[in-house]
């Protein structure tokens, strides 16, 4: 949003530490990285084999990483840079107002990180999250199975016991980057005989693991994000489980709500130029600067008016949280509406871009980034839990409907 | 700044809510609405809201008010729009006690604040002539005459147009409707001669007048602000209007839906509970997340009224554009979801609908908001 609307005065040792993060930020950001990421290669995924695409994606990532940036409120002793809740805010924003890129994107530091924060005894803590600080593994997330989408509780993969060890057979699907992950957080079944949520254990292991391999999927953007990943016999130490054996599923929904509030954040909010500008380009104005196609105008507007206030409510799930007056299933809602709204986005956009947006394979296209963007947000409201399970989840735990 | 409220305000929506859901639940527009009170709102009530210091929120304090924010005034009109008490809180102590505490110059602040904040004076601003809200199509004609003006024109949507005792008038001092410079604030007597006063009974049941002015004589010391400029008072004052509107909706849209979700955890059909029903769940999980996405749009455009009322339009806009949406949409499941009972007089909801179609109106409707927004961000 514009600076209008984050006018607020603050205290004076926070009015320091914003001075003091520009500053640095101001001092060690290079210029390079202050532009929104255009393509797969600008973004920064760490792990054992990771190459840098430019010096100064490798500078910015390692001057973050020294200062505990790439996870600002993690502990310091996990390689993170200790900030408070408020601090973490600023930086946050000092960053939006620049441009900046994030450092190093990661399922460790979104998803994987909080869970172990929480349900992680101290050797895994010590073991896992400086190495995902600092952008050594690279992890991905085993949850979906062939039969278990929205329904992820009836998953089938199998854990059998053997002395110290888990042996563990059966197959994921939708598996973010597992051909470039090093481990894996994953979801099995332990106790076939129990309810299909008390049987399931939360447990991590090495993708070079003995009987692991992966099979990238082709989707409808011509890219493959996500794998089939099979496990065949792959034997797993019983002191990779998180939290208690059997209870992974308490560990897989905290994860979730991680997850969802990562996936409704998707769209970049407020980042970038105006929508509006966007199709001026394509659509031209008249001679007041209005948009040349009125219809399409008010779409932008109307969107721009849900996409403000989907901020203003983001901003306030945070500012819930940090007072304690969270719903643990508010993600859900935030995971529903950011999702459907960045949908649209990509709808306008396409309307917008007009025939130059079918373009596929030119360079002028830039090998088609944005029909192939505009088809990957279909899967923004299926990932993560379909917007009509999210519906669900606040229909049943926000606002206690009957039912199953 | 959280968009949380703060132990004070948590203590001050507490307050309001036990006095308004009190002394005046749904039933008591009910009955001024059946009794045809002519007042159209409680007096009695009105000088409870001022002993507890609500008349004055915001009143500075040295001029006997609370000198609070917009922020508490947003927390008040939340209350105030889940039981639709009819109240001259919006139009006296939101709207013409901004405008005169902005726009005023000494003298008249001293006169009018004081009043206002011990609950003595009532006061409206008259803006709308057309059937939508256009502030710089202000066509009514104030022209001078001798040491002062003459009015001519009409005025319509005057919230509580015939029970205040103080107008404040916009008018046409130079250019021509559509023009931002040229338009004049005038305080004017509603007693005075050439004024004719129409109380309009609006589909709400709240108060709300046409007014008639005939060349009505004011004398130069009735101008609050400068002559010919009102148009940047008027922005700031018409923002703060809106941006508590917003609010009143925010409270009706969240009083409804409770309401609707307690019928579908009760109502049976079809040997099942409907809230059972997914078709009804999803509808009513989507309506959740709708009044708590224009919940936050509206605390945010309340504080950046507070911080800064220059820079807050683009927040203000979209809070008005959402609660109009917003409040559409709760009315109407409402009733849907009550079926044949959301119908009917003697059941609450209608109430609920009528009133945001009013609200919408006011001060300008989400078509209008959305239209600011895109002219602001240049497209």
């Amino acid at each position: 949003m514009t600076d209008s609307m984050t006018g607020d005065s603050e205290p004076a040792e926070l009015e320091t530490f914003r001075n003091e993060t520009r500053a640095w930020l101001e001092a060690n950001c290079p210029p390079e990285m202050r532009k929104p990421a255009t393509s797969d290669a600008d973004v920064f995924w760490g792990g054992r084999n990771a190459k840098f695409s430019s010096e100064p994606q490798r500078i910015w990532f390692e001057r973050m990483r020294d200062k505990g940036w790439t996870v600002p409120d993690w502990p310091k002793e996990f390689g993170g840079g200790g900030l408070s809740a408020a601090e973490h805010k600023v930086l946050h924003a000092e960053m939006a107002k620049m441009g900046a890129r994030p450092p190093l994107s990661s399922f460790g530091i979104w998803m994987l990180g909080p869970a172990l924060l929480k349900y992680g005894n101290d050797a895994q803590k010590k073991e896992h999250l400086p190495k995902i600080a600092a952008g050594e593994i690279r992890w991905c997330q085993g949850y979906s199975e062939p039969n278990a989408g929205s329904d992820l509780a009836s998953l089938q993969t199998r854990a059998e016991s053997d002395g110290d060890d888990f042996v563990i057979t059966g197959s994921k699907i939708w598996t973010s980057y597992a051909n470039y992950a090093d481990w894996i957080f994953c979801l099995v079944r332990t106790d076939p005989a129990a309810k299909k949520h008390d049987g399931i254990s939360f447990i991590l292991f090495d993708m070079t693991s003995k009987g692991v391999s992966t099979k990238p999927i082709l989707l409808i953007s011509g890219y493959s994000p996500f794998c089939e990943t099979f496990f065949d016999n792959v034997r797993v130490p019983k002191s990779h489980v998180v939290g208690t054996v059997n209870r992974g599923w308490d560990v897989a929904k905290y994860l979730l709500q991680h997850e969802r509030a990562m996936i409704s954040g998707m769209g970049e909010r407020g980042v970038g130029r105006p929508l509006g500008q966007i199709a001026a380009d394509s659509v031209g104005t008249d001679g007041q600067g209005k948009l040349e196609d009125a219809m399409l105008r008010s779409q932008i507007a109307r969107f721009d008016v849900d996409e403000a206030a989907l901020a203003a409510c983001a901003e306030r799930a945070v500012d819930l949280a940090k007072a304690g007056q969270a719903h643990p299933a508010f993600s859900s809602a935030m995971k529903y509406y950011g999702t459907e709204l960045n949908k649209r986005r990509y709808e306008i956009l396409m309307s917008a871009g007009g025939v130059d947006a079918l373009e596929w394979e030119s360079e002028r296209s830039r090998q088609g980034a944005r029909p192939r963007a505009w088809l990957r947000t279909k899967a923004n409201s299926i990932e993560g839990g379909t917007s009509e399970v999210m519906l669900g989840i606040v229909a049943k735990r926000i606002l206690d409907l009957p039912g199953a | 700044m959280a968009l949380v409220l703060t132990e004070e305000q948590s203590m001050l929506r507490d307050s309001a809510r036990g006095l308004i859901s009190d002394k005046a639940p749904v039933s008591h527009l009910r009955h001024l609405r059946d009794s045809k009170d002519p007042t159209g709102f409680s007096k009695e009530l009105w000088h409870s809201f001022a002993e507890m210091g609500f008349a004055g929120l915001l009143v500075p304090e040295e001029f006997g008010g609370s000198g609070l924010g917009f922020m508490e005034a947003g927390v008040v009109m939340e209350e105030i729009g889940r039981t639709l008490m009819p109240s001259p809180f919006l139009a006296t102590s939101v709207v013409a006690a901004s405008a005169l505490n902005r726009g005023g110059n000494a003298a008249q602040k001293s006169e009018y604040l004081p009043k206002i904040a011990s609950g003595s004076l009532l006061a409206t601003l008259a803006i709308d002539e057309g059937a939508k809200h256009r502030p710089l199509q202000t066509g009514l004609q104030a022209v001078r005459a001798g040491n002062g003006f003459k009015l001519s024109g009409a005025k319509a949507l005057v919230v509580d147009g015939h029970v205040v005792d103080l107008l404040i008038v916009a008018a046409r001092t130079a250019g021509s409707a559509g023009e931002r410079d040229g338009m004049t604030l005038f305080l004017v007597n509603p007693k005075a001669k050439g004024v004719a006063i129409e109380r309009t009974i609006m589909v709400d049941a709240h108060n709300a007048a046409r007014i008639e002015f005939a060349d009505v004589e004011v004398n130069a010391d009735s101008v609050l602000g400068e002559v010919d400029q009102a148009a940047g008072l008027l922005d700031g004052v018409l923002d703060i209007g809106r941006g508590a509107v917003a609010a009143e909706m925010v409270g009706l849209s969240d009083e409804v839906f409770g309401r609707t979700v307690e019928y579908l955890k009760s109502r049976k059909q079809f040997g099942k509970l409907i809230g059972e029903f997914q078709a009804l769940q999803h509808r009513a999980a989507e309506l959740y997340v709708d009044i708590e996405i224009t919940r936050a749009a509206t605390m945010k455009a309340l504080q950046a009224l507070d911080a800064d009322l220059a820079k807050a339009a683009s927040a203000v806009a979209v809070a008005k554009a959402r609660a109009g949406t917003t409040a559409t949409r709760a009315v109407q499941e409402g009733v849907q979801m009550h079926g044949g009972m959301g119908m009917t007089d003697q059941f609450d909801i209608g109430f609920f609908m009528k009133r945001a179609r009013v609200c919408e109106e006011l001060f300008g409707d989400a078509n209008y908001h959305t239209e600011q927004l895109a002219r602001a961000r240049g497209y």
